[in-house]
């Protein structure tokens, strides 16, 4: 037996000891999506015991070294462990921010003292991270941000606001761009980290097309941020900002934008009825699920070889931007199909026996997957210009 | 296994690269058309395939080949296709050295050592109609003395009128079989038409052709799964083939985009162009590690195949069709010409696409596969 079996066997064994039967449902609320932190209420015993089993072997961050909270696999030992999760149905013990975006950018360009601080309460679910970046005059052109914080020798006072920060009024901390530099553009900005309940800090949510809220504006009011509270270097945090970016865009596609990555006709054809050739009963909705179905099997195959080249360190920099810009524009398109397959069921806005019009809101929430994390066009410049080397601005 | 070429198939490809490029570069296919070449390839090119063990790469070691996968025989393909070289290499080195290395006993014996020495050139006899429906085979094959009479019409047979043996399909009672014909079976004619990419297919005209038993490529009535392997390697190698035309088309355009101005700037600079050739970028992406995954699942002998066979034939149809109607469009008006190569790519484009299947075909087989 290779160590990869053996380290399968091993992940097996442990996954049958410990993931709970409740926690290898497929996802159907908000609730069911455990994302921790100081005021996390657990949705049942399952989802904390599970979360408890997970932070305890370092399986919430898996590839991460131990020291902060992972359990130090390595890429081929990681593809295994999520093998494994998915053989049975796990559902992801914790999803969060910390994990998807800060911590990496920790990783990369915190000191050993900020890894050991912020990374382990991350792994462990106990604080949840928001992402402060973009403001109401600074979207895609991100870099043209206002928030100001002034110098104060031993600490900044921060002044300005934010919006779309997914999550903020549930946040503990904020990772946020803030302006140290007026006269400089890209280098005047330093990536801070603060306390959601520092004096100052507002938050007010923000109504959805779906009908949720899970957004806000943020508002800062001379909040003071210590000037031990930054990553990378002063100044210089947009390139932090632009790593982390990358993992946003990694996790946005990798996690499934394309969906969920099953059959979509296979799905519909049992409310659809089959004819008498034993296809779905109708052609035309036929033909557009079916060539839907090739471009999902295809983006999983893509979306393999992206990790694998991705974790070895041979993927070109810039390819999240097309897997996240593929991804999304995929799952934009099923939730289409969803509801084109669901008729006037899947109407239905707030109904029990469809889950408070689940399909309706999921296909709405879906318009956002090609704007969050970057737009699609903004997506296809940077392919352009970093990967197809295409001149010009 | 890791979805990327590892360091042996690395070495392969740095190695088929250049040399495709150098002796088969798109000059080479012009040369063999303004010639009216009757042939289809060149046979010099092909005694140097041989001397780099490339037509053998299927063959088991057993037969004298290098019993190399899908995976490997994709690289060479690719850059076939990169570079529109014309080349018996799909039909006979893939599609045929599946089928008999699959059945294996008396013709895999006979054929397949001539295949890997790169005597013997194989033809795919399969479709009897304009579009690929390997399910309606109506060729027949009755007993007669010690062995087989066979009847019917073929067409869209590659390499057809210079085979040294064709992979006939044929209706027998209990089932499909595959036959082995060679080259100068009484009753058998092949009438090569030139293609719009200037290939040469045949129409194979089947009237009462006698064969010994021992032509039976497997088992009498069992041909059914041979065909199919026939089917999946030479489908994955088109679709291979189609992700280096594709591949080809579009450096040439990106090349392009960096030198033609218009409008006092680059085109390479207008978003609209772009955003085009971006999206272009992703959907190549995607249909190139469709392939190597249907390659991977074809080599490990997985059960997932079929529907990755599929799959990877109609992405890559898609894309690369994107590609050469792409690369012709941001050409402008030299893109129209004879003269310039981006024509020749979506003349390749097409005779591949309908090969052994097209979108529409392998997007229906999906749905079928999934129970729709
Ligand atoms: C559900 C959701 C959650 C979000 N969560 C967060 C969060 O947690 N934290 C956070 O900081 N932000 C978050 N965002 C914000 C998100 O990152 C921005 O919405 C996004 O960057 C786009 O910016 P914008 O909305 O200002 O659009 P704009 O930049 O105003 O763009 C408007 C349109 O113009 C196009 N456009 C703009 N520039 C160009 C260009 N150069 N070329 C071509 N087209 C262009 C865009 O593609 C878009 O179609 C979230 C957004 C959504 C929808
Ligand atoms: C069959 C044929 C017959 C013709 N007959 C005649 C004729 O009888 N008389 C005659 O005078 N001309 C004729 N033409 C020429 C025709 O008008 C030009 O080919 C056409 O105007 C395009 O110019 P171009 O070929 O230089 O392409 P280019 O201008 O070089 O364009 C290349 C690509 O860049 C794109 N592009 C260029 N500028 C921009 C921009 N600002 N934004 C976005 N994309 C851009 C184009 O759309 C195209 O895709 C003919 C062309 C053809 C193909």
């Amino acid at each position: 037996m290779s160590d990869l079996d053996a380290f399968r066997a091993e992940v097996r064994g442990w996954l049958e000891a410990n993931c709970p039967a409740e926690m290898r449902e497929p996802i159907r609320e908000e609730g069911d999506v455990c994302w921790g932190g100081r005021n996390w209420v657990f949705k049942n015993d399952a989802q904390k015991r599970w979360l408890e089993a997970c932070a305890a072997k370092g399986y919430t961050v898996p590839d991460w070294p131990k020291a902060y909270g992972g359990a130090g696999l390595t890429p081929e030992q990681t593809k295994v462990f999520k093998q494994e999760m998915k053989r049975i149905h796990a559902r992801s013990p914790l999803d969060s921010f910390g994990i998807w975006m800060l911590g990496p950018a920790l990783l990369q360009f915190g000191t050993e003292e900020q890894k050991v601080q912020y990374l382990n309460p991350i792994a462990r679910g106990e604080i949840r991270w928001c992402q402060g970046y973009s403001e109401p005059g600074s979207g895609s052109d991100l870099v043209s941000l206002q928030t100001f914080g002034e110098d104060k020798g031993d600490h900044w006072v921060v002044n300005g606001s934010k919006i779309w920060t997914s999550y903020a009024d549930q946040a503990d901390w904020i990772f946020c761009l803030v302006r140290t530099d007026k006269a400089n553009k890209y280098q005047g900005i330093t990536f801070m980290l603060f306390d959601m309940a520092s004096p100052g800090v507002t938050t007010k949510p923000i109504l959805l097309i779906s009908g949720n809220s899970p957004f806000c504006e943020t508002f800062f009011d001379d909040v003071e941020v210590p000037k031990t509270q930054y990553i990378g270097e002063i100044n210089r945090g947009w390139d932090v900002a632009k790593y982390l970016l990358g993992h946003e865009r990694e996790m946005i596609s990798g996690g499934g934008a394309g969906g969920d990555m099953v059959s979509i006709g296979g799905a519909f054809a049992k409310a659809f009825g089959k004819n008498a050739a034993g296809e779905l009963d109708d052609p035309i909705l036929r033909a557009e699920m079916a060539a839907f179905d090739v471009d999902v099997f295809a983006y999983r195959a893509m979306g393999e070889r992206f990790m694998d080249m991705w974790k070895t360190g041979r993927a070109h920099p810039a390819s999240s931007n097309m897997m996240k810009y593929v991804g999304t524009e995929l799952n934009k398109r099923r939730h289409e199909l969803v509801m084109s397959g669901g008729g006037s069921e899947a109407l239905e806005w707030d109904s029990e026996e469809t889950k408070g019009g689940a399909r309706a809101r999921g296909w709405l929430r879906t318009k956002a997957n090609s704007i969050e994390g970057g737009t699609s066009e903004v997506m296809l410049n940077v392919i352009a210009k970093r990967i197809l080397d295409l001149p010009g601005a | 296994m890791p979805l990327y070429h590892n360091d042996d198939q690395a070495m392969l490809k740095d190695s088929v690269a250049p040399f495709v490029a150098e002796q088969a570069p798109v000059s080479h296919l012009r040369k063999l058309r303004d010639s009216a070449d009757a042939t289809g390839f060149s046979r010099d090119l092909w005694t140097q395939f041989t001397e780099m063990g490339l037509p053998g790469m299927l063959v088991p070691e057993a037969h004298g080949g290098l019993g190399m996968g899908h995976m490997e025989a994709g690289i060479v393909l690719e850059e076939i296709g990169r570079n529109l070289t014309p080349s018996p290499f799909l039909a006979t080195s893939v599609g045929a050295v599946a089928a008999l290395a699959k059945a294996g006993g008396t013709q895999a014996g006979r054929w397949l050592p001539a295949i890997a020495s790169g005597e013997a050139i194989i033809a795919l006899a399969i479709d009897e109609g304009a579009k690929h429906r390997p399910d309606r085979i109506a060729t027949t094959a009755t007993r007669a003395g010690n062995g087989f009479r066979l009847d019917g019409k073929k067409s869209f047979v590659l390499h057809g009128h210079v085979a040294d043996m064709s992979i006939v399909a044929a209706k027998t009672d209990g089932g499909i079989t595959l036959f082995a014909v060679p080259k100068d079976a009484k009753g058998l004619t092949a009438d090569p038409r030139r293609l719009v990419d200037s290939s040469l297919a045949s129409h194979v005209i089947l009237d009462g052709v006698e064969v010994d038993a021992d032509a039976v490529i497997g088992e009498v009535d069992a041909g059914g799964d041979i065909l199919d392997a026939l089917l999946a390697a030479t489908r994955t190698g088109a679709a291979a083939e189609m992700v280096g035309v594709g591949q080809g088309a579009m450096d040439m355009t990106v090349t392009y985009l960096k030198e033609r101005k218009q409008f006092g700037k680059l085109i390479g600079e207008f978003q609209g162009l772009q955003h085009r050739a971006a999206h272009l970028y992703g959907e190549m992406e995607v249909a190139r590690a469709t392939v190597m995954k249907a390659q991977q699942l074809l080599d490990e002998g997985s059960e997932g195949a079929k529907l990755m066979v599929s799959v990877a034939k109609a992405k890559a149809g898609r894309a690369a069709n994107l590609a050469v109607r792409e690369g012709v469009q941001m050409h402008g008006g030299i893109g129209m010409t004879d003269e310039y190569d981006i024509g020749l790519y979506m003349k390749r484009d097409r005779a591949l696409a309908e090969y052994m299947g097209d979108v529409h075909y392998h997007i229906d087989q999906v749905a079928r596969m999934n129970g729709y």
